[in-house]
């Protein structure tokens, strides 16, 4: 996975993998501060229900449905999990109030951590990489490539973007800045002009010019629209006729205020171009995480990247035990960030 | 459009009417359903709570009328609910008074503001008003093009703004212009921000300062789940705003926003986006969009469509072709064309009640009009007035022409030839009731 990329090679930490050292205190503050709202939320639902309920009853089971199905947790889960633990509360083998909010936790957690043996072949030694960025409109495709070419840039890697989106105004001109500010190699066409071409001439400049990684930016299009999915093969088509094996990653950019459409715009696009990690952006904002949860669960495909913010360093490597943990030990991350 | 959330619903809607007998059980059974379908929508829960109880305390309260089935008045109940959640009337922009008018777009990053505001400048613009826009948004990287090249694609004039200049001197400088320019309503992009985002929360305080606008439009994505209450609930707080916009219609969306806004924030959706194209841009009307929901389709949408894109002459002249059987290929050409102006076909097939549902996994494709327009203009023009002359030879070279098998050119012919038919029949029946039933040609205005 492009992930593999910012992870060092002497780094044996089973427990954070995916963390970038330098950064944590940084990822940990940007994070909390994020997900704040979330935590707050739910950790007003958890102590509301642990304060107001003794007992195991029906309204406690209401209530607790309604605090995951305001996080955004989905009603497929949120059933799933208050019928598994109706179950456990009958058999006895889940008794008090705290017991199950544990248990729910760590359902959560089984659910959003991606399993090590589904990963995907590592594409790290991949030279050059192409990577594709899709999504539909307003995701943060643009900004998401910009601080992803910052990252490469920062490894020590010859970066190309191309502007694959030819039919937003001005959506050129935004990658242009992204690829100055970032210092990376920049290929455009005319606006209007068909995609594929400017994924074509990309492909060609990024074997003969030698780059490490060439990342094509596309058109934001609803999942919905079949001719624009259709486009959006043709694309991935050139590029693998241009140089087997390309594009390495096909990124899905998610906007995390999404509801559950974001389950099924993952779903389509992974059926009809094939989606090998997902970036959730603006997590920086009041939206919840919940989202997330669910196409894990569902779709099996790993969240690769989150974006927290609008400046250039803003992107963070997606780690499932941070995250669950941010959004469900509010308390104690509380205390941390203040004693920092 | 909110294809989920209707498809849930007509299953309701069909068991209910089906209901002889109304108890608190099947009552029950029927709101755990109205319940499930809503929630799957991403319609907030506490909107989702209050939608339930009332329906269910009218529905178990209402006086039976005789003749009519208890569930059709259920149907009646959850109809005008969902009319009152969405927003019950029809909310215009407050335009009215002396003077130039001013609209502040507002909304989180990605939302669609910039797309937005051009689509409604456009709208503005085809209803006789001087738009004039600026860009406020100095952060995202081209920002200002993006607004530039819109306002020259909608040839509305925009404001040149730079990104080393502050939004208040934006603000300022904007009115300025706007006397010089005599333009009478001016729109401000503004960056897309988090509600919050303390800094930029003041800056758009600021700016509506300066700007004193008479409309605060908050622009939100359709698709937003259980946020999108928060969000526009903070923005209405902070900053207060006059309307929602929802952007991202056409998409397979679940309803969640446009349910929920309204009621949370008091703040009414007054327009919503449809398409990437700057005229796919709708007022919003909840009475039509609940018949929507509800699988009874959006009658008043298309004739209004049909209206905006058809002048009552060219509908005369079409149906009196049809009337005198002179009906051709050029006129068929034409009405196609029409259709097609009118929007996608898919969204038009949506609005006819009882289609809406039936065509959920039915492909309609464009591209079969297009290729029966392609048709029709490798005809010469006296092929396409008397059709009865192309001859084998002339099928091929026109088949050579659009690029299709002669057996496209067979087919078409043979429809044609089968709908003429149709229509001669059609018009010995009306020709005395003097009306005419034709799709689009006889629409009263």
């Amino acid at each position: 996975m492009l992930i593999d990329l910012f992870v060092d090679d002497s780094s044996t930490n089973k427990d954070q993998p995916q963390a970038e050292k330098p950064e944590k205190t940084g990822l940990f503050k940007k994070l909390f501060s994020g997900l704040k709202k979330t935590r707050q939320n739910l950790n007003n639902g958890f102590n509301r229900l642990v304060g107001a309920h003794a007992k195991l009853d029906d309204s406690f089971m209401d209530e607790l449905e309604e605090v995951l199905l305001s996080a955004d947790v989905g009603l497929d889960l949120t059933t799933r999990i208050i019928e598994n633990l109706r179950a456990d509360v009958k058999a006895n083998l889940l008794k008090t109030v705290p017991e199950v909010i544990e248990f729910i936790k760590k359902e959560l957690e089984k659910t959003v951590t991606f399993d090590e043996e589904e990963k995907q072949p590592s594409t790290k030694n991949s030279k050059p990489l192409v990577v594709l960025v899709i999504g539909v409109n307003g995701a943060g495709k643009t900004t998401t490539i910009g601080k992803l070419s910052f990252k490469l840039k920062k490894r020590g890697k010859s970066v190309l973007l191309a502007a694959g989106d030819t039919f937003r105004a001005a959506a050129a001109d935004q990658l242009e800045t992204w690829a100055e500010r970032s210092e990376a190699d920049f290929i455009r066409s005319n606006s209007g002009s068909d995609p594929s071409a400017v994924v074509f001439d990309a492909v060609k400049l990024t074997v003969s010019r030698g780059h490490d990684v060439m990342i094509a930016d596309t058109a934001g299009r609803l999942h919905s629209k079949v001719n624009l999915m259709e486009e959006l093969k043709k694309i991935k088509r050139i590029m693998s006729r241009e140089l087997p094996g390309a594009p390495h990653e096909t990124l899905l950019v998610l906007d995390s205020t999404t509801g559950q459409n974001a389950v099924s715009q993952a779903k389509i696009f992974n059926e009809s171009i094939g989606v090998t990690g997902i970036v959730l952006t603006k997590l920086d904002g009041t939206a919840k995480g919940g989202v997330v949860i669910n196409i894990v669960d569902t779709l099996k495909l790993p969240v690769q990247f989150i974006g927290i913010g609008e400046k250039i360093d803003d992107l963070r490597p997606f780690n499932p035990k941070e995250f669950v943990a941010a959004i469900f030990e509010g308390t104690t991350l509380t205390e941390t960030k203040e004693s920092e | 459009m909110l294809e989920g959330l209707s498809q849930r619903f007509e299953g309701v809607v069909k068991r209910l009417q089906g209901l002889h007998k109304l108890t608190e059980e099947n009552v029950s059974d029927a709101m755990r359903e109205v319940r499930i379908a809503l929630l799957e929508a991403d319609v907030n829960i506490s909107v989702v709570k209050d939608f339930i109880a009332n329906v269910k305390s009218l529905a178990l309260g209402m006086e039976t009328i005789p003749g009519v089935q208890p569930g059709q008045q259920i149907v009646k109940i959850v109809h005008e609910n969902l009319i009152q959640v969405l927003g019950g009337d029809t909310a215009n922009l407050n335009l009215t008074g002396r003077g130039s008018t001013v609209i502040l777009m507002t909304g989180l990053q990605g939302s669609g503001k910039t797309t937005t505001t051009a689509k409604l400048a456009a709208m503005l613009k085809k209803q006789g008003y001087r738009p004039l826009m600026v860009s406020a948004d100095v952060y995202r990287p081209a920002a200002i093009e993006q607004l530039g090249v819109l306002g020259e694609q909608i040839d509305v004039p925009t404001i040149k703004t730079t990104t080393d200049m502050n939004p208040e001197e934006i603000g300022r400088a904007a009115l300025e212009e706007m006397t010089q320019l005599n333009a009478n309503v001016l729109l401000v992009d503004t960056a897309g921000r988090l509600a919050i985002d303390e800094q930029m929360m003041n800056e758009l305080s600021k700016l509506k300062d300066i700007l004193q606008p008479k409309e605060i439009l908050f622009v939100a994505d359709s698709m937003t789940g259980q946020d999108a209450v928060n969000t526009a609930r903070a923005f209405n707080e902070q900053i207060g705003m006059t309307g929602v916009i929802l952007t991202k219609m056409d998409g397979d969306i679940r309803g969640g926003a446009a349910l929920s806004i309204k009621k949370v924030t008091g703040t009414p959706i007054k327009f919503i986006g449809v398409g990437e194209k700057t005229s796919q841009f709708e007022q919003f009307h909840p009475d039509r969009i609940a018949g929507r929901i509800l699988g009874m389709g959006d009658v008043l949408s298309l004739v209004e469509k049909a209206q905006e894109n058809l002048s009552q002459k060219d509908a005369e002249k079409q149906a009196n072709k049809v009337l005198t059987a002179t009906f051709n290929l050029s006129d068929f050409l034409q009405q196609l064309k029409m259709v097609r102006d009118m929007g996608p076909l898919d969204q038009l097939m949506k609005m006819i009640p009882g289609l809406g549902g039936a065509l959920k996994d039915a492909e309609l494709d464009e591209y079969e009009l297009i290729r029966t327009e392609a048709i029709i203009n490798s005809m010469t023009m006296k092929e396409r007035g008397q059709p009865g002359i192309i001859n084998s030879s002339r099928k091929r070279r026109i088949s050579r022409g659009s690029g299709v098998e002669v057996q496209d050119v067979n087919k078409l012919l043979k429809n044609f030839q089968k709908s003429k038919k149709m229509m001669k029949n059609l018009t010995k029946m009306k020709k005395n009731k003097g009306k005419m039933d034709f799709p689009f040609a006889g629409m009263e205005n």
